[in-house]
């Protein structure tokens, strides 16, 4: 498998404050790679990096280098909008725009090349497709999408990420504000996207981890602990650290 | 004294004090309502004044209030959205912007005579606008302005982070994300903000004797040519507005119905202030519908 993000030495400050603490590993290309570990180790700040979301925070400093298909993504050189158009991301909270789902589906290809309302159409029905939604909304593009359940809103989110055609999708803990039945499908819907995308996942729930990804990353105070094959990390451990971990002991 | 009485002592304490307070403002209103009413007809509402006989209306004053607010947000609405804009996504967290945040403040808590003087000296004279209502407008905007910054800020802070950060991380621009996510999100806040702001504007006094001025020439509401000196939208007229109106025809007016007058152009004045609150809540309360998809 190809290597979709190498990560080197990567450190990240908040003001004087080392958040992650010299990072080494590679995410492989159309796999599902889950971060786990316990809350505060990192494993969010980590993911937020990969598209460059820290840069809003105020205060925020990064050394080292984040590499995506070989090209350094904190070089001063690279055009953050580009990169996010590149790299999706699917949020904690459902969080679709106050518009109709149409619009949601739309609102980023739009902006981004000028397409026709035919080709726009194409994009908007092959985006909620990909995210398993078409068949549930096709008759109501035009209703609001805050009327859609948290579960259907968040493969809107999916679809309104897929959209832009992006090559990775970020998913920021996607699943822990859904009930069990819309979180089934968004891990199907998961395992149906490694197909084309590198999916990176952030999740609290190691059941989750061990279910649907091929490579685990285990996080603790701001390091990478053990990143291996999701089987062997869960049946055989490396690090004691990770074995208290999976096992219960904390966290 | 056990705590349960204590509690009952301050419930009936804080319910007295709502009932006083509405109360006084059903007093205050009905007193207005029921002496001006009688007086207003259409008739009123449309002729103009007279000096020193009865029977004159409110007609140019009406216009002149309606028109002095429209140039007033012309000039506040665009500066105060883009200074709002500036202030709750652009500026950074330093004493700089905290300077500005106090000088907004300030300028909003301003007496409104002070200003007035001041209009009448810079505008007026200085600049040679002469009683106006772009002077006026000018004079209004010292308050309207601030109004409009906090409104805008507020508003625009409000947007959940979470739609601002769906919006970038589809590799839309900050300003794409501004003008096209959180502007629409912030809009029913920014209208009923702006909404109840005209309120304020509209029942000025004190702040346009000096500055737009006390008298309207003879308007010809047939000659819509803006840069003619009997055109109603002749921005660089004299015009006296309703509020200025009450203000003036109670101290000095001459007509044997002045009091009748003043109590009719009152009604008149308070009816328009609650239409902007009702306006206000009833056009929030709907788009804030149409976004939610509640019923």
């Amino acid at each position: 498998m190809q290597t979709k993000y190498e990560i080197n030495d990567l450190k990240l400050y908040y003001g004087d404050f080392m958040a992650l603490k010299g990072l080494n590993f590679s995410i492989p290309e159309k796999s599902i790679t889950a971060l786990i570990g316990p809350s505060g180790c990192g494993k969010s700040t980590f993911l937020r990096t990969l598209n460059r979301m820290n840069d809003m925070i105020a205060g925020t400093r990064v050394e080292g280098e984040i590499l995506l298909s070989g090209d350094n993504i904190y070089a001063p050189s690279t055009d953050v909008e580009q990169l996010r158009k590149r790299v999706g991301m699917v949020f904690q909270q459902p969080n679709p725009f106050p518009k109709s789902i149409y619009e949601n589906v739309a609102f980023g290809p739009r902006l981004h090349q000028k397409l026709d309302r035919k080709q726009l159409n194409e994009v908007v029905e092959r985006s909620l497709r990909g995210a398993s939604l078409w068949d549930e909304v096709k008759d109501d593009l035009n209703k609001n999408a805050m009327g859609l359940s948290g579960g259907q809103q968040q493969r809107l989110c999916i679809a309104r990420a897929l959209a832009v055609d992006p090559d990775v999708l970020l998913m920021d803990e996607s699943t822990s504000a859904l009930d069990p039945i819309s979180t089934l499908k968004i891990e199907e819907l998961a395992q149906e996207l490694k197909e084309k995308y590198t999916i990176v996942m952030v999740t609290h729930n190691m059941h989750q981890a061990a279910r649907v990804s091929d490579q685990t990353v285990f996080f603790l105070n701001g390091e990478v602990i053990e990143a291996d094959q999701t089987g062997q990390l869960f049946s055989n451990p490396s690090d004691k650290r990770t074995e208290e971990y999976i096992t219960g002991r904390f966290g | 004294m056990s705590a349960k009485l204590a509690n009952r002592i301050a419930t009936v304490v804080i319910i007295a004090v709502a009932i006083f307070i509405v109360a006084i403002l059903a007093g205050l209103l009905g007193y207005i309502l029921v002496r001006g009413l009688g007086h207003v007809s259409w008739d009123f509402l449309t002729s103009v004044p007279q000096s020193i006989r009865e029977g004159g209306g409110i007609g140019p004053q009406l216009f002149n209030s309606v028109f002095l607010l429209v140039l007033t947000l012309l000039i506040t609405v665009p500066l105060g959205v883009g200074a709002g804009i500036y202030m709750s996504e652009y500026a950074k967290a330093n004493r700089f912007t905290d300077f500005i945040r106090l000088v907004v403040e300030v300028l909003s808590s301003f007496p409104s005579i002070v200003v007035g003087l001041f209009g009448l000296l810079v505008l007026v004279h200085y600049f040679g606008l002469g009683y106006s209502l772009f002077a006026g407008a000018l004079a209004l905007t010292v308050f309207n302005l601030p109004l409009m910054v906090r409104i805008t800020e507020q508003a625009i802070r409000a947007v959940p982070k979470e739609q601002k950060e769906a919006s970038l991380a589809l590799g839309l621009s900050r300003w794409k994300t501004i003008t096209s996510i959180m502007l629409p999100i912030a809009m029913p806040n920014i209208l009923t903000g702006t909404i109840l702001a005209s309120g304020r504007v509209f029942g000025e006094a004190a702040a346009l004797l000096f500055t737009a001025g006390m008298s309207s020439p003879r308007l010809d509401f047939t000659n819509w040519n803006p840069f003619s000196s009997n055109s109603p939208l002749n921005p660089f007229r004299p015009a006296e507005t309703l509020a200025v109106h009450i203000w003036k025809i109670n101290s000095e007016g001459l007509a044997p119905d002045a009091a009748e007058i003043a109590a009719g152009a009152s009604a008149v004045l308070v009816i328009v202030v609650l239409l902007f609150n009702f306006t206000a809540r009833f056009i929030g309360g709907y788009i804030h519908r149409k976004f939610t998809a509640s019923k």
